[in-house]
Order: C-alpha cells, then sequence, then structure tokens
C-alpha cells in the first residue's frame, strides 16, 4: 500500500484514541500515512499527529456548526475525485467516523467495510479482519472495489505506539476547501454538553467497575462509583441501565459504548449480553458478580461470584476501607 | 407529518446467527422478527405523528424474501402501511445497496422525516441509514437520544462521546435513535387483529428503477476468505457467594498486583 489517510478526530488539539491506534496500524502497511483534520483547534494537533507518524495533514479548519459528516465526506471526496486519492482510508468508529464514512461511500459509490480489527498487507493486496456476531466470529475478506477501500475499525482493535522517529516529526499541514453541501449540511450544533466525570478515563483505566440491572435501583449505582474509586478505577454501565436513564451514555461499555480493554473488569449485576461482551472480552481479567448462575457472564468471567451484587459490593467496600 | 421508518427483519435472537457455508452472506432463513433496535423508531415515529396531529408512520424494509412477519408486530402498534422492497437479487446486498434500496423506497413514499436505529443486531455496521441521507441529498443527525419537532424544525439531543449535543435540523431530514429515546409501546389485540389487513406493498428492485448490479452480492465489493470461530474465552472458578465471597475478590485482585 503507497498511501493511507487516516480520519483524524480531535477534540482541543488533542486526537481521540482511536486516531493514534490508527496511524500505528496504518505505519504497519502504508509507505505514507496522511490524515485528515477538522475544527477550529485543529492545528494544536499537528505535532500529536506528526509524533504517531503523519507525513501530512490535510485541515478542513474550523467547520462551524455543522456536523463533520456532511462537510468532511464532501472535502475528501473532492481530493479524491481531483487525483488525489490515497489507496486506504481508516476511519475510527466513532459517531462522527461513522458518519464521514457513510456519506464519503456515497459520494465515491465505494462500499463501507465495518468492524474491522485488524490489517494483513503481508500478500501483496491488503485482508482485513472483521468481528461478527458479537465478536465470536472472526471473518477475512479483501475489498474488490478498487482504490480507496474505505474501512471503519473499532476502537482498541490495535495499541497506540508513537513512530520510532530519529528526527523530530513536523506534518505539512495543506488547507483543504469543502465544496459546496447543499441540504445535507442542513443540521446545526447549537450547544455542546459535556458530562463531566472525575477519577481515570474508561477507556484508559486498569481497572473498570460496571454495574447493570442486577443492582436493583439507580441509588444502588453509588457503589459502583465506591468501588471503583477505591479499585482507583473507572465505574461503567451496560446498556439497559443507561437507556433506563439511571447513568449518562458516557459511562456505557459495548457494542453501542465503549471498547474497554483494563487489567481487570468487574461486572456487577450484569448478566452479559453480547452487545455488552463485545465492549469488555478484550479485558486480561474478568470478575463477574450475579445472583444468576446461568448467566452468559459467567461463560468469560476468570472468577464468577455467585451472588447479589448488593450485598457482595458493600462487603468489598468496607474491606478495602479496612485496608486504607 | 408523514414519518418513514426504516424496519430490518432479523433472525430472531434466540437462534444463533449462522453464515452460509457457499456464499458468507447471513442466513435469513427461518422466522425472521423485529429488529428490536427498530422498535425505538416506530415509537418514536408514532409519538411524532401524534404530537403534530396528522400523518401516518410507514415502514420501509428489504428483504430477498417475502417475509413480513416482522413487519407485522410495527403494523400492530399502529403504523399505518408499510413497503416491502422484495427481491431474489437483494441476497448478500451490503449497507451501500441496502441504502440504494431503502433510498429508493423512501423516494416513493415522500415523508418529511426518516427515522431508523443507529445499528442492526445482527449485522451492526451502522452506516445504513447516513447512506440513505446522502442518496437522498438530505441533512442527518444520527444517535438520537431525544427528538421533539416544532415550527417545522427538528430540536435533537444527539449523544456524543463526552455528553451530548442539542442540534437543530430542517425537515425532510434522517435521524437515528438510539434505544431508550422511547418505551416501545405493546401491542394490543385489536392492534394485532388490525395489523393484519394493513397494506404491505410489495415491490422488486426492478420496480424501483435500481439496477439489480448495484444491490446485492453484485454490488457488494467484498470478497470473503475465511470465517473461523474466535478462540472463546472459557469459564474460570466460580464461587457461591456465602458471606465471604468478597475475600475471594480481594485475593483474586492481590494476586493481580491490583492491590
Amino acid at each position: 500500500m503507497d498511501r493511507i489517510w487516516v480520519l483524524a478526530e480531535q477534540h482541543d488539539g488533542v486526537p481521540v484514541g482511536i486516531v493514534l491506534e490508527l496511524l500505528t496500524a496504518a505505519r504497519g502497511f502504508g509507505d505514507v500515512v496522511e490524515v485528515v483534520t477538522w475544527g477550529p483547534s485543529s492545528a494544536s494537533a499537528v505535532t500529536a499527529l506528526g509524533q504517531y507518524g503523519a507525513a501530512k495533514v490535510y485541515d478542513v479548519g474550523d467547520i462551524g456548526e455543522s456536523l463533520p459528516g456532511p462537510k468532511l465526506a464532501a472535502a475528501m471526496a473532492a481530493q479524491i475525485s481531483g487525483g488525489n486519492g490515497p489507496d486506504a482510508i481508516l476511519i475510527g468508529a466513532t459517531h462522527d467516523g461513522r458518519d464521514i464514512a457513510a456519506r464519503l461511500s456515497v459520494r465515491l459509490d465505494l462500499p463501507v467495510l465495518t468492524n474491522v480489527v485488524g490489517f494483513d498487507a503481508s500478500e501483496g493486496g491488503l485482508t482485513t479482519e472483521h468481528t461478527i456476531f458479537g465478536g465470536s466470529m472472526m471473518l477475512r475478506a479483501v475489498f474488490t472495489g478498487g482504490a480507496p477501500g474505505i474501512f471503519v475499525i473499532r476502537a482498541k482493535a490495535f495499541t497506540a505506539q508513537p513512530a520510532q522517529a530519529t528526527e523530530p516529526q513536523s506534518p505539512e499541514v495543506v488547507a483543504i476547501d469543502v465544496p459546496e453541501t447543499g441540504a445535507s449540511d442542513a443540521a446545526r450544533v447549537v450547544a455542546r454538553h459535556g458530562e463531566e466525570r472525575s477519577g481515570p478515563k474508561l477507556d484508559e483505566a486498569a481497572v473498570v467497575v460496571s454495574g447493570g440491572r442486577g443492582l436493583g435501583s439507580p441509588d444502588n449505582y453509588a457503589l459502583i462509583i465506591e468501588l471503583a474509586r477505591l479499585l482507583n478505577g473507572a465505574p461503567g454501565a451496560s446498556r439497559a441501565i443507561v437507556d433506563a436513564g439511571w447513568v449518562p451514555y458516557a459511562f456505557q461499555v459495548g457494542q453501542t459504548g465503549k471498547t474497554v480493554k483494563p487489567m481487570v473488569y468487574i461486572a456487577c449485576g450484569i448478566s452479559g449480553a453480547t452487545q455488552h461482551m463485545v465492549g469488555m472480552k478484550a479485558a486480561k481479567n474478568i470478575i463477574a458478580i450475579n445472583k444468576d448462575q446461568e448467566a452468559p457472564i459467567f461463560t468469560i468471567a476468570d472468577l464468577g461470584i455467585v451472588g447479589d451484587a448488593t450485598k457482595v459490593i458493600p462487603r468489598l467496600i468496607e474491606a478495602l476501607r479496612a485496608r486504607r | 407529518m408523514n414519518v418513514a421508518v426504516c424496519v430490518k427483519q432479523v433472525p430472531d435472537t434466540a437462534d444463533p446467527p449462522a453464515l452460509d457455508p457457499h456464499d458468507h452472506t447471513l442466513v435469513r432463513e427461518g422466522r425472521l422478527i423485529m429488529d428490536d433496535s427498530d422498535s425505538y423508531g416506530v415509537e418514536m415515529g408514532l409519538q411524532l405523528v401524534e404530537a403534530g396531529g396528522g400523518g401516518e408512520v410507514a415502514l420501509v424494509s428489504m428483504a430477498p424474501n417475502g417475509e413480513t412477519t416482522g413487519l407485522r408486530s410495527a403494523l400492530a402498534i399502529g403504523a399505518a402501511r408499510a413497503i416491502l422492497v422484495s427481491d431474489p437479487v437483494l441476497a448478500g446486498s451490503d449497507a451501500l445497496g441496502t441504502a440504494k434500496v431503502l433510498a429508493a423506497a423512501i423516494r416513493r413514499l415522500g415523508p418529511d422525516l426518516v427515522l431508523a436505529g443507529t445499528e442492526s443486531t445482527d449485522g451492526y455496521t451502522g452506516t445504513t441509514p447516513v447512506q440513505v441521507a446522502e442518496l437522498l441529498g438530505w441533512p442527518s443527525v444520527s444517535f438520537a437520544k431525544h427528538v421533539e419537532i416544532s415550527d417545522g424544525l427538528l430540536r435533537v439531543q444527539r449523544q456524543t462521546e463526552a455528553g451530548y449535543d442539542e442540534v437543530t435540523c430542517p425537515l425532510p431530514a434522517v435521524v437515528t435513535v438510539t434505544a431508550g429515546v422511547v418505551e416501545p409501546r405493546y401491542p394490543s389485540f385489536k392492534g394485532i387483529m388490525a395489523a393484519k389487513s394493513k397494506p404491505v406493498e410489495q415491490v422488486t428492485v426492478a420496480e424501483l428503477g435500481l439496477d439489480p448490479s448495484e444491490v446485492g452480492s453484485a454490488g457488494a465489493r467484498q470478497q470473503v476468505i475465511s470465517v473461523e470461530a474466535v478462540d472463546a474465552r472459557k469459564a474460570g472458578e466460580i464461587v457461591v457467594d456465602q458471606g465471604d465471597a468478597h475475600e475471594r475478590v480481594i485475593s483474586f485482585l492481590e494476586q493481580l498486583k491490583i492491590l
């Protein structure tokens, strides 16, 4: 592969985690790795992107109140149809990444290959690995549609490593234009709300303590927060209790939430829907606490406690406090 | 206010999913049910139509065979009718091929709003609805956790990785809704009986004016090389709590040097 583009989503000048993972993967099979970025603080991200191997930064700049999908897809499609296209485009499976991939796919009339967790370029072409059926099966495929292939990659499929540069990398920055996007770009972001959380980040913490329906009531989620705090970990949640409004979406672990890969994952009152297990089965160690001995979570747990999480966790908290 | 809801009929989740050993497409024989993640779009559509004081919810779906079981359950809770694009050439369609079919069917309906789930529970590519929007030249708001319409303008709370954004969007538009955006109603007996006589228009790919080479496995430009089971994690030690299980958790965390 000669040339790879990585979509570089960044917030306040900090590339999101998966961008660094994708740059690391791209260096493994691409001769030249370039990125496409956007946003008012995109210039501040250039150094970090260079450290992970970006040779060139295509910058769409500030897109104002637009959602990224229409403008980024239009800008990338214009470069590609103008002859400045890569062989492959790697896009992280974030909300904005999926929107951009979908719209770019239509503009180029090329499919998007999703749920990618691996690349293999050892035999000439590019073979991709995709997890299907909640990660129970691995599908290997080649893209036959002509360049560029558009790939949407799952978080934590690759481990981010800075490039071993002998000299400081300072990527060339090239501003690129956004063609007229018409009605497709009519949505406007009128306000942004952050859901602040303290302690280590959910997708970076060495210990994740998650709660589910088995906690019985929203009030009992306080047990999860306290146990996570005592273990210097991050609290997480199953989709069921996010949907029920017990905790914000930012806590959700699973296919539609965060993918986590901690040293220890402690699942409390979570039965283990496929949707949830996709997001946490790569944890190095799994402890499950659940009343139902038949719960699927016990089939992947290294240590399974058959018991009421609302009784076991308070004793655990008490014992941990006593050790301090 | 007319709303089209994209509905996917998927294999019953009680049956383990399988791939055809020859062409590696999802096996879609046997009983198909409405994808659970689409029930939220149907309910959202019904609520928006009720709040708008008129109009109807129409379903848009596709299937290689004429399967309608999954559509009837959405008709039973209040959708007025359905378009089912049913054609053997659709077998093996990828997300883009699916989007082309759905977009063509939506053009026939001419709705003010298209709702869809964020991703299906069987294929979970999560790109089809926004591909539909781009094909129609419409704006889209994905990952909506709250939707309302006032003065012809959509007001959406869109989930982000950090929290949520408030987004406004003119109609027509495509919105994907998360599970939990609304609580889907249950069908009444009357609703189930009424659903049997509601119109389900079956159309072919040719009737939509699409070229069969753009859809189905002919349009999917991916060659599957192999499909293998992933080494499953093994179940480990099981301890039945008798008031002291927390001690085993502590010793486990000590072994891992977490404590």
